[in-house]
């Protein structure tokens, strides 16, 4: 373990994704620990609070993913919320890429030699930690998400979820569940078209609807775009790995003064390796996290015009209907009743939407904002130390080229 | 297996990580709390990454460094903060325009290092300050000194040098006899770069150094402050105390006043403490005699690590003479430099064919005039390769091969018209025939030869016809009939030379491994323009999204960001092609000169199996006279005997034949050692720069955007 850390990672260990927690200490969230049991990652919940709705001011208790679903699960169901934007819920913990490359390391374990193996271990090592740590973040801001809003902080479930230290006996969704999600969803975008013909009544959310689908298509777009990139930077730092440890072999079978030359390009791209490993993860960390978590959020956001959308087409129905109704003078009390109550839901979640968009907006701004700068500040950093590294070797070489000619090194070149 | 099998207990403790932050952060904590959150940002960087960073001075951790003095509790923030600052930030951008900031540049390493050679320098020859036993003491010495008595001709400060130079002259000439001028020359390129097999030592041995270290507080803090109090003492000449020692070098009559030389000067102590202490510091974890011993140990092999083949294989099969060849040869330094340029279509479809410009420079008073040019095509460098083959190669040279005809590459280029595959196959070509003629011309003895001459000097040249036969395909087909039959002759040959017996097994093993070696650099090089690519593709994409983005700072700072992308495009295809250039070809280079000298293997073993043939017609021979002996037919003896004389003037013939070809084909192969190392360096250097050269643009590119980001609002 001790080898992780020394891996580096731990000094990016930053938030990728920018939750704004408005300096609250009343109701304080992290997760300090999770647990990794064959596919399920068991997370520690750590709250530290001053609220009176809960019994005690600290408490810890373990969730799985599965129960952080159902508490997005439930919300997404409460009524109440529609009017909200619900913090998007986080990805099921993927640790394919380490698993298959531990499945190589399995393999290739007799094929190769023991400092390979040790390196490899390190690298495979070194990614699943960040693929770890990426996991568990991103479980963090969820509940931090719901911890800084006024009003889901005090969504009982919510509490529940946090405060409850027994098994929440949540299951995995079965196949029938999944299959009604699946139908739920097909139905949703038909009805999306179906009311997509209402006339928008608020200039407001008719700008925001045209934002948000242009910017969501968009931003879907950039992510598959930045995940491509960072793979090929994973690419280019594992080439770098195996050049590093084909020079390692050459020099082994050497038997001439050149087996020290060897050894030192074999040192220069392994260091090479490691610093454009982190470059990588680091755009995959700053970057990539970014535009996937907006993608996801963007898509919340949609929902919450949808539903208000769907608020305006039933207010509108109803409308008709109670035109109906006293045009043929019956059931008008009960049709009135109907319109009032729709008409209030339609003003509510017009009201608390455009606040949440409009928070939303803002939300997003600082996100790419700190995001931006942590990246670049990365970039700058991580091309200076290689650019030293650089520095330092092309030193070394020019020397040695120098030494052995007796003439100057390449000062012109340089 | 899965994952928790492989990690047992996986409790991944996360408070762990973060003392782990904590603790780097507490080793930064100085600098990253000041207020301009981005320049001062690479320092605790450079703490952070100490595991690999921080080894570019000194390595050893800050614990390390602070223990022996407690003086320099402080110092480890500077010396690893501020100089590389100074050394790599700032000049290195000048570097280009001005050579003589580059100097600058190398400073506070070089000159720490300097402090180094002194006391890791176990030959003190003659120079005073070597000789003094102490070891510790000669720093004090030799800053003191230039300020203190600017009197000895080359002791003021240039004890440094002149250290510089013998140790490079140790090292690297055993003769001494080298003039003391050109030894001069050797210093000063020494000491811009400082030393830095010592620098290497560090790197590996700090913790070694920290223990192993008797009595570490006792002198070297004298130093430390003798050498601190000197520089406040005297700055009175000037405020900056860098000036005492430039004025210094100046007056001193260093036999070679040039700028680079005045300028390292100042590098010994360059303007701020911070490089004293690092002075200090270094020599705090090197000051133990032991460790000197084994300093030298450790230095002498890398020094001389280009021209050790000679050393090392002489080891094993001691020869005085081929030591003699190998002197002369590296002193017959001849000046000539080839290059190829301007290639030319010449005439139209399948009959065209490219012709370069093969421009000569040289002072060799072989050659008629000082420049010329001649026009060859592809088929005469091949038809070279054929004649020297012919002359030479039975007698063990190692011919460079000339690059492998391509049938595709050039149909394309006798079709395509302006096709950039097509371009970068001429560029490609054009490159590796310069490789190739620039190999010939640099073998001593293929100089000589009047082929070569006439290829480089003749107007008209014959045109060369058998060359058909020597296309990519053909000319592998024959490297591999060589090795076969080298393969079945091996078995036969009872090898009575261990140093041929691992050369030949070192030779096949090296081309395999620089075959896997070729096959990752290809992989890299793809793999650079698919990045290239995916990169161009999301600074579209990061564009579009720009666009669509209604916060004005924010859709401002995306476009920014796609125009940065679009420059980081740029710079993985010129890395891309970097790779590609500089470490591609050279790999492929070096398999098929690996075949080559397969091939010199296989003369030997050809005159080996004409010999030994010799040898059992000889026996043979010598039977038969017994035969006639015994069966008494004097009439036939005669004849008998005659051949016996016949073939063992042959026998003799052979053998002699046979040692020289042995001769021959060890000095070439020492010969090519050299030249491979010395190539490596050469293009790992190159390569170092492109890559140097992309940081710096990048650090550019980002640096330009980070106001962008921060205008976010």
């Amino acid at each position: 373990q001790a080898a992780w850390s020394s891996e580096g990672f731990g000094s990016h260990w930053v938030r990728s994704v920018s939750v704004d927690l408005n300096n609250d200490a009343s109701l304080v969230i992290d997760i300090p620990d999770a647990l990794c049991e064959r596919d399920k990652v068991k997370f520690t919940v750590h709250t530290k609070t001053t609220l009176s709705s809960f019994q005690k001011p600290e408490f810890s208790v373990p969730r799985q993913h599965e129960e952080f679903i159902w508490l997005h699960d439930t919300i997404v169901e409460t009524e109440e919320y529609a009017g909200l934007i619900i913090p998007p819920a986080p990805p099921k913990p993927d640790f394919e890429g380490p698993r298959e490359k531990m499945h190589k390391l399995g393999e290739g374990e007799s094929s190769m030699t023991k400092e390979e193996y040790a390196k490899m271990k390190q690298e495979l090592e070194a990614e699943y930690l960040a693929v770890f740590k990426k996991t568990v973040q991103v479980h963090e801001v969820f509940l931090q998400r719901f911890s800084s809003h006024p009003i889901f902080r005090k969504d009982r479930n919510f509490q529940i979820f946090l405060e409850y230290d027994q098994d929440l006996s949540v299951r995995r969704k079965n196949a029938k569940e999944m299959f009604g999600g699946f139908f739920k969803n097909m139905v949703k975008s038909a009805d999306e078209v179906l009311i997509s013909g209402v006339k928008e009544v608020d200039e407001f959310f008719e700008q925001e609807k045209t934002f948000l689908l242009d910017y969501s298509s968009k931003i879907k777009d950039a992510t598959a775009k930045a995940e491509k990139m960072t793979r090929s930077h994973k690419n280019v730092a594992d080439d770098y790995n195996h050049i590093s440890g084909a020079l390692n072999s050459t020099a082994a079978d050497n038997n001439t003064a050149f087996k020290k030359h060897l050894e030192k390009y074999a040192e220069v791209f392994e260091k090479l390796r490691k610093l454009e490993d982190r470059v990588a993860s680091d755009q995959e960390l700053k970057l990539t996290e970014l535009l996937r978590y907006y993608t996801r959020d963007i898509q919340a956001a949609k929902d919450l015009l949808y539903r208000r959308a769907r608020a305006l087409a039933d207010n509108e129905n109803s409308n008709k209907a109670l035109d109906k109704a006293r045009l043929k003078g019956k059931d008008i009390a009960q049709a009135e009743e109907n319109q009032k109550q729709c008409l209030q839901k339609f003003d509510k979640l017009s009201e608390s939407g455009k606040k949440e968009l409009t928070s939303f907006k803002a939300r997003r701004v600082v996100a790419f904002r700190k995001n931006l700068i942590e990246m670049t500040e990365l970039e700058i950093k991580h091309a200076k130390v290689r650019r030293l590294k650089c520095c330092v070797y092309h030193y070394m070489f020019t020397r040695q080229c120098s030494g052995s000619h007796g003439k100057p090194g390449n000062l012109r070149e340089f | 297996m899965s994952l928790c099998h492989f990690y047992p207990s996986l409790v991944i403790k996360f408070f762990r990580v973060c003392v782990c932050v904590c603790v780097e952060l507490k080793m930064a904590a100085s600098s990253e709390r000041s207020p301009p959150p981005f320049p001062d940002s690479e320092e605790p960087e450079l703490l952070e990454d100490s595991d690999e960073g921080a080894d570019a001075f000194t390595g050893t951790s800050i614990s390390e460094m602070d223990s022996p003095s407690p003086d320099s509790t402080r110092p480890p923030k500077d010396i690893f903060n501020e100089p590389p600052e100074d050394i790599f930030s700032d000049p290195l951008s000048n570097i280009n325009s001005e050579p003589q900031k580059k100097v600058d540049a190398k400073i506070p390493s070089p000159s720490s290092d300097e402090a180094v050679d002194l006391f890791s320098d176990p030959l003190d020859d003659d120079s005073e300050v070597m000789s003094s036993p102490e070891v510790q003491n000669p720093m004090p010495d030799l800053l003191n000194e230039p300020v203190e008595a600017p009197k000895s001709d080359v002791l003021g400060e240039p004890p440094v040098h002149r250290d510089a130079a013998r140790q490079q002259d140790v090292f690297e000439d055993p003769p001494k006899s080298s003039s003391k001028s050109s030894s001069v020359k050797k210093a000063a390129s020494s000491e811009m770069f400082g030393d830095d097999d010592d620098d290497e030592d560090l790197f590996k041995e700090p913790p070694k150094v920290v223990t192993k270290k008797p009595q570490p507080s006792g002198p070297p803090v004298d130093v430390f402050t003798e050498v601190k109090s000197d520089v406040k003492v005297k700055p009175q000449v000037k405020d900056d105390p860098t000036d005492l020692f430039a004025e210094e070098a100046l007056t001193a009559p260093a036999p070679k006043p040039s700028a680079g030389s005045s300028s390292s000067r100042t590098n010994g102590v360059h303007s701020e403490e911070q490089d004293l202490f690092s002075e200090a510091t270094v020599e705090l974890s090197l000051d133990s005699p032991r460790n000197d011993r084994k300093n030298k140990d450790a230095v002498k092999p890398s020094v001389s690590a280009p021209a050790a083949p000679v050393a090392s294989s002489s080891s094993k099969a001691p020869s005085k003479t081929l030591k003699e060849l190998e002197e002369e040869e590296s002193e017959d330094k001849f000046d000539l430099n080839i290059s190829i340029t301007n290639p030319e279509k010449v005439g139209d479809g399948m009959n065209a064919y490219m012709a370069y410009k093969v421009s000569t420079q040289t002072s060799l008073t072989m050659f008629r005039s000082k420049t010329f040019t001649v026009r060859r095509r592809f088929s005469d460098f091949l038809g070279l390769f054929e004649k020297l083959s012919e002359k030479h190669s039975q007698n063990g040279y190692l011919i460079p091969p000339p690059p492998e005809k391509s049938i595709l590459g050039m149909t394309k280029v006798k079709v395509g018209k302006e096709d950039p595959s097509s371009a970068e196959f001429v560029e490609r070509r054009r490159a590796a025939l310069e490789r190739y003629l620039q190999r010939v011309v640099s073998h001593p003895s293929l100089l000589q030869d009047p082929d070569v001459r006439e290829f480089l000097e003749k107007e008209e040249l014959p045109r060369a016809v058998s060359t058909q036969a020597l296309s990519g395909a053909g000319f592998l087909k024959m490297l591999n009939k060589a090795t076969d039959a080298v393969s079945k002759m091996t078995i036969k040959m009872n090898e009575q030379d261990v140093w041929f017996d691992e050369k030949i097994q070192d030779v096949e093993n090296e081309e395999q491994h620089l075959r896997k070696l070729h096959v990752m650099v290809e992989s890299l090089v793809n793999h650079r323009k698919e990045l290239s690519g995916n990169t161009a593709v999301f600074a579209k994409s990061v564009a579009m999204l720009g666009s669509s983005e209604d916060n004005t700072a924010l859709s401002r700072a995306l476009s920014q960001l796609a125009e940065v992308e679009d420059r980081i495009e740029q710079l993985h295809q010129e890395q891309a092609s970097n790779d590609f250039f500089t470490f591609s070809e050279l790999l492929a280079d070096y398999i098929r000169l690996l075949g080559a000298v397969r091939g010199c293997f296989d003369q030997r073993m050809k005159a080996w199996q004409r010999w030994q043939d010799a040898e059992n017609m000889l026996q043979k021979k010598r039977e038969a006279e017994a035969k006639l002996l015994w069966a008494n037919k004097p009439d036939k003896l005669q004849q008998a005997k005659d051949e016996i004389t016949e073939w063992e003037a042959k026998v003799t013939q052979y053998e002699r034949e046979f040692e020289r070809i042995s001769a021959t084909v060890r000095k070439e192969v020492i010969r090519f050692d050299k030249e491979k190392a010395r190539d490596f360096n050469r293009q790992v250097i190159k390569y170092l720069e492109s890559l140097l050269h992309s940081q710096q643009q990048l650090i550019k590119y980002w640096d330009a955007f980070l106001p962008e980001a921060k205008a976010i609002v």
